[in-house]
């Protein structure tokens, strides 16, 4: 059955714009209603078509009265802030994480119309230390707890999910851990990060990374959203990068540098409108994680359709490379035809220095004629 | 009338019309370099979940291990055919020589002397994943962290796993107790082959011994620095960097007969008494092997 009336968190920001323009589009759905706490673009308010838009901040109680009065049966949390930038600040960052949806549990728990939830988590939720398994199942926990920062705020809001569900057995309610998103339109953390000409790494880390294409998590989300499935999922891509990789693919440079300097080049890049290093994106570019999504495509039901080298390649048309992966081809390919040449030369040098020296070695087709 | 046959009166004429392979000329190599670097450049190789570098592995750190294998340690490998051409299998090996020179030779060996080339996949201590550059080249040459997830998932998509159940008591045990196995760990390797139905190959490693001769332990360094022991050789750290050189110590390493654990069934891993007992049966066997090989071996250093 699909749902009705659908509440979305997070709609100014692009995955929850582009999934209520999503779910606008899908004429089995009474009403789309969008809540966030500043108003979305123009372009966006275009796309967003027949969804409502509701100015609220989730902290409020008023997004009790709106759940109730619209009697909306499907809530998707989106708004869950991934950096401190973001939010304004850390403080803010917590309160609208932890806080925002704690008052939004509780208005859903009041909310008889509610019949399923719909939590956008992230894998952060493993954690990034020397000491994990190599690959996390849904039923693998962290090695090492999050001890704060974003990773820490999921799984406080993970754990307050799991205690909604138990008090209220009969919302039906999807977990989806998501790896890094990434491609031409999103702003992810990553994407920001893979922007700078010259990228600043840990020396002697390289992180595994496992991408999403912002298509598949729109994808992800809307099954979430119009399906039947509860439970925890992971979703990402099939395969995994090297950072080292990455940044090579995308044609940066790659800046190595001891892990201690790199906490005060982080402040430096932010001061110029870059990314931020957080102790916590650091451990996780140091380790990276990897998830295994067997259960999103069996259980699920979805298989990405871009696999991370692919989701990584798409994001690639819309930065320009600073070292062109073409002129690398093309010095490659040039120097080895100098050395073509230098060895066909050395080879007919050899051949008619030989051929003075000593007499044609016999071919081996003939030896039996000579013998008989 | 007699039937015409042709009869070949020189049957190894047929074989001497094709030339033998023949080692590629010096301006192939430096193009296949050239071609090289120019993927390292662009990214375009491909690494798995695990980290593992099939195009660094193949065309460097082998590279620089091969002169070591053949010519410092003259390694020579016994009972390959032993180790499966295909499919998981779990390799259990005595670990000694204070470095873990003997996992690395090891993979040469199953690479090398293998007629399927066999990616030798290693599970590492936690320690070498906590050091910067040691861990992620140890990700690139094969290997991940020892833990029960990891391993399972390798076997389960047919790799040949290798594990060294010692760990520090094996590597890092003075040189008088050399080729006397330690306690195998608490049987974890014989769980998970027993999870997933893989033989256990048990293997035997004669030569890493002799290679840092540990005469002493600086335990008050080694705890300063955070690792298990702190070596002291006969020449490390008295000679400085010159006694980072490894003994060239005659090498053999040798496969057994695989130990087939499929037909106890994956619940089998939840019965301690045959986890033990299995256990024990691999290191008796390592050990015995080991005997052997001495036996064979005429010097430490021939």
């Amino acid at each position: 059955m699909p749902p009705a009336v659908v509440l979305v968190t997070g709609v100014s920001r692009w995955l929850g714009g582009a999934l209520a323009a999503e779910l606008a589009r899908d004429p089995a759905i009474d009403r789309v209603i969008g809540v966030d706490t500043v108003p979305p673009s123009a372009e966006l308010l275009r796309r967003l078509g027949r969804t409502e838009f509701v100015r609220a901040d989730i902290r409020n109680p008023l997004i009790g009265k709106v759940i109730s009065t619209a009697a909306v049966d499907t809530v998707v949390h989106m708004n869950i802030s991934s950096t401190p930038a973001g939010a304004g600040g850390r403080g803010a960052m917590k309160e609208l994480n932890v806080i925002g949806t704690m008052q939004l549990l509780a208005a859903c728990q009041r909310a008889p119309s509610v019949r399923r939830l719909v939590l956008k988590s992230t894998s952060a939720v493993y954690g990034a230390s020397p000491r994990d398994p190599a690959v996390f199942t849904e039923a693998m926990q962290a090695r090492r707890v999050p001890s704060g920062g974003f990773a820490k705020d999921s799984l406080d809001i993970e754990g307050y999910v799991r205690a909604f569900s138990r008090r209220r057995p009969d919302v039906g309610v999807a977990v989806l851990r998501f790896t890094n998103f990434i491609g031409p339109r999103i702003d992810s953390v990553l994407s920001g990060f893979l922007r700078m000409p010259v990228v600043p790494t840990a020396l002697g880390y390289d992180a595994r990374v496992q991408l999403l294409h912002e298509d598949d998590a729109l994808g992800v989300l809307t099954r979430a959203t119009t399906g039947e499935f509860t439970g925890t999922v992971n979703a990402g891509g099939e395969g995994t990068l090297l950072l080292s990789q990455v940044i090579r693919r995308l044609g940066r440079l790659q800046l190595p540098v001891p892990s201690p300097a790199l906490g005060s080049l982080g402040r430096l890049t932010r001061r110029f409108g870059y990314v931020d290093y957080s102790p916590e994106q650091m451990r996780f570019l140091n380790f990276g994680r990897v998830v295994d999504t067997t259960v999103l495509r069996t259980e699920f039901g979805y298989t990405p359709r871009y696999s991370t080298a692919e989701a990584l390649a798409d994001y690639a048309h819309t930065v320009p490379p600073v070292v062109p992966p073409d002129l690398v081809g093309d010095v490659a390919a040039r120097a080895q035809g100098l050395v073509a040449r230098a060895g066909s030369v050395a080879s007919t040098v050899g051949t008619t220095v030989h051929g003075r020296l000593r007499p044609a070695p016999a071919s081996p087709g003939l030896r039996a004629v000579r013998d008989a | 009338m007699p039937e015409a046959r042709v009869i070949r009166l020189r049957p190894d004429d047929e074989q001497s019309h094709v030339p033998p392979p023949s080692d590629p000329s010096w301006d192939e190599q430096v193009a296949g370099g050239l071609e090289f670097l120019r993927r390292r450049v662009t990214g375009e190789y491909e690494t798995d979940e695990f980290g593992f570098d099939p195009d660094l592995t193949d065309h460097v750190l082998l590279p620089l291990l091969r002169p070591l294998f053949s010519r410092w340690f003259r390694v020579e490998t016994h009972g390959v055919e032993n180790v499966p051409s295909t499919g998981g299998a779990l390799v259990v090996a005595n670990h000694s020589g204070t470095v873990p020179v003997d996992a690395l030779m090891a993979t040469v060996a199953l690479h090398d002397d293998h007629p399927a080339q066999r990616r030798f996949r290693l599970l590492g201590a936690d320690l070498v994943f906590d050091l910067p550059a040691v861990g992620s080249l140890a990700r690139k040459f094969g290997a991940t962290l020892a833990c029960s997830e990891d391993a399972e998932r390798l076997l389960c998509g047919g790799e040949l796993v290798g594990v060294f159940p010692e760990g520090f008591k094996g590597i890092g045990k003075p040189f008088r107790d050399r080729y006397t196995l330690q306690r195998f760990g608490r049987g974890g390797f014989v769980t998970a082959a027993l999870r997933t139905g893989k033989p256990i190959i048990p293997c035997a490693i004669v030569g890493a011994e002799e290679i840092y001769p540990m005469i002493g332990n600086a335990r008050t360094v080694a705890r300063l620095l955070g690792l298990p022991y702190f070596p002291v050789t006969p020449t490390f750290p008295a000679l400085g960097p010159l006694g980072l050189v490894p003994l060239p110590s005659k090498w053999l390493i040798a496969f057994g007969e695989p130990i087939e654990t499929a037909s106890y069934g994956p619940a089998a891993a939840e019965d301690p008494m045959l986890v033990f007992n299995l256990t024990d049966q691999v290191r008796e066997t390592i050990q015995q092997s080991i005997y052997q090989l001495l036996l064979q071996r005429s010097s430490v250093f021939s």
